[in-house]
């Protein structure tokens, strides 16, 4: 009888595991207002999917990574700051998003949880391709841990030590693109960022080493998750914002202890 | 190519939008040569020390590496977010897994007891060293230079220098270096080159201090001897004139 909850701690736990290290890359590399990107432009993945008739998770994700390629062409090519650049398409795609959805013939008009996430539905299918994919990216973090790293250091330093520079900066948006498509249905597309950068930033306060900090932020990723939907259970939250209010107040207390 | 020779540079020009900052640049490095590139700010070294390092692709001409190239690589300054905890060692690991040989290195430019400190506390000096001890790590027959005593304060520049001197006889290695310290600049290095988008004028340190361009760039104070212009620069740097009468 509890089969719904059981499935959404499962899909929570699915992205706070891999929330850590790529969280982490995320603060290192300066990339929130990229990840907003990605995460605005879902919305547009669901549109076409509801449009197409297609699976919508897998319109997500066939979006997300569009959006991180064409993402990584711009850079560098215009004579506009990144984040402005990043302003002008997250919000444009948001905008798109939401104007696409609505005029989808008949379609579902749950705009709440489109924004702010539905994980009390989330089906068991949906929980095993969040798992599979969120272990996929783990791998291939893990894999190419330290080339990411080091880029992630000092990027020319890298470059002349034979790392391939513009390959893993390309592998990281597409990475992030990945998990913030399966990230939709937990938090929503306005909270997708803050789950991978607010435990990260957590960690952060009482880590030594890279590593300390991306485990860490997944442990304080997993309680926030759990917290989050202990107290919607508790007091009827909403379960995403409850999640990442959680994980606030972990910041909160890492920061104060720290 | 020659097999003296770790690295030559052809015609290489290189725009950053629309901007020309390179040249027609000439450039080749031998083997156990200290090769120094002056100029003012503005006049392309650490683009051309990109060049050479393969950071950047110029838009014309060629860059011919010998096979035998290793590069040690000092970069001007070290930005590392603060969000990032990396301890001095670590950082270092990047270019050598192993921790002893990393220690090594540290002990060898002096900083082995900030091994487990923090990167983002060190002072401009320690931070220097601790970059020499990663480009040392790679075994270099070419270790290159951008700025290495920038943000050092006056006491440790001498050091540094000096420290440099000693690991290049140790190593046999080139040594391709940009710097603003004229006098330090002129005692140790092979060949000068002054650099302003174009070679203005390269050769010994004897020659290159009595070369009118060089006076055009530096003023009479770090030149030796008194000069005759025979060219002036727009504010773009580019050569606008040619003369032949003397009006230092």
């Amino acid at each position: 009888m509890y089969d719904f909850l059981l499935l959404a701690l499962l899909a929570g736990m699915a992205v706070a595991v891999v929330a850590g290290p790529l969280g982490s890359l995320v603060v290192w590399q300066r990339m929130a207002y990229f990840g907003d990107t990605l995460a605005h432009s879902a919305l547009l993945g669901i549109a076409l999917g509801l449009w197409l008739s297609f699976g919508e998770g897998t319109m997500v994700i066939v979006v997300c990574l569009l959006v991180a390629l064409l993402l990584s062409v711009l850079e560098g090519k215009h004579k506009l700051a990144t984040d402005t650049v990043l302003g002008i398409l997250s919000h444009t795609f948001l905008a798109l998003g939401l104007v696409a959805i609505t005029m989808v013939p008949g379609g579902r008009t749950d705009m709440e949880a489109l924004l702010f996430g539905d994980i009390l539905t989330v089906t068991k299918s949906e929980v095993i391709t969040m798992w599979l994919m969120s272990l996929a990216v783990l791998a291939v973090l893990k894999y190419h841990w330290q080339p990411l790293l080091s880029m992630v250091v000092q990027e020319d330093l890298a470059s002349v030590e034979g790392v391939s520079v513009a390959r893993y900066k390309l592998l990281l948006k597409l990475l992030l693109a990945l998990i913030v498509a399966i990230s939709m249905k937990i938090v929503g597309v306005l909270l997708i960022t803050a789950l991978l950068i607010i435990p990260a930033a957590a960690a952060r306060q009482f880590s030594k080493t890279p590593e300390q900090m991306a485990v860490r932020a997944s442990l304080l990723a997993v309680a926030s998750v759990c917290l989050g939907l202990i107290s919607s259970l508790l007091w009827n939250l909403p379960v995403g914002p409850a999640m990442v209010l959680s994980a606030s107040g972990l910041f909160l207390v890492a920061r104060t202890i720290a | 190519m020659k097999d003296e020779v770790l690295i030559r540079l052809d015609g290489i020009s290189k725009q950053f939008g629309g901007q020309s900052v390179l040249q027609q640049i000439d450039l080749s490095i031998a083997k156990n040569r200290i090769i120094t590139l002056i100029g003012p700010n503005g006049a392309g070294k650490t683009t051309l020390v990109k060049v050479v390092l393969g950071l950047l692709t110029p838009d014309k001409g060629s860059v011919q590496r010998s096979p035998q190239l290793h590069v040690g690589y000092m970069p001007q300054k070290l930005i590392i977010e603060p969000t990032m905890p990396l301890k001095v060692g670590r950082f270092l690991q990047f270019a050598e897994p192993d921790i002893e040989l990393c220690r090594a290195a540290l002990h060898r430019t002096g900083i082995e007891s900030l091994i487990n400190n923090p990167v983002q506390g060190l002072s401009g000096g320690e931070t220097q060293r601790m970059l020499l001890a990663r480009a040392l790590l790679r075994k270099p027959n070419l270790l290159v230079l951008d700025e290495p005593v920038q943000g050092v304060d006056v006491s440790g520049q001498e050091g540094l220098y000096s420290l440099i001197a000693d690991l290049r006889r140790e190593l046999g290695c080139a040594i391709f270096m940009v710097s603003h310290d004229l006098h330090l600049v002129m005692a140790a290095t092979d060949e000068v080159i002054c650099l302003n988008q174009h070679v203005c004028c390269s050769g010994s340190p004897q020659q290159v201090s009595i070369d009118p361009a060089f006076v055009e760039l530096f003023g009479t104070k770090t030149a030796l001897y008194t000069h005759h212009h025979d060219h002036t620069h727009d504010l773009n740097s580019e050569v606008i004139s040619e003369r032949s009468d003397s009006h230092v």
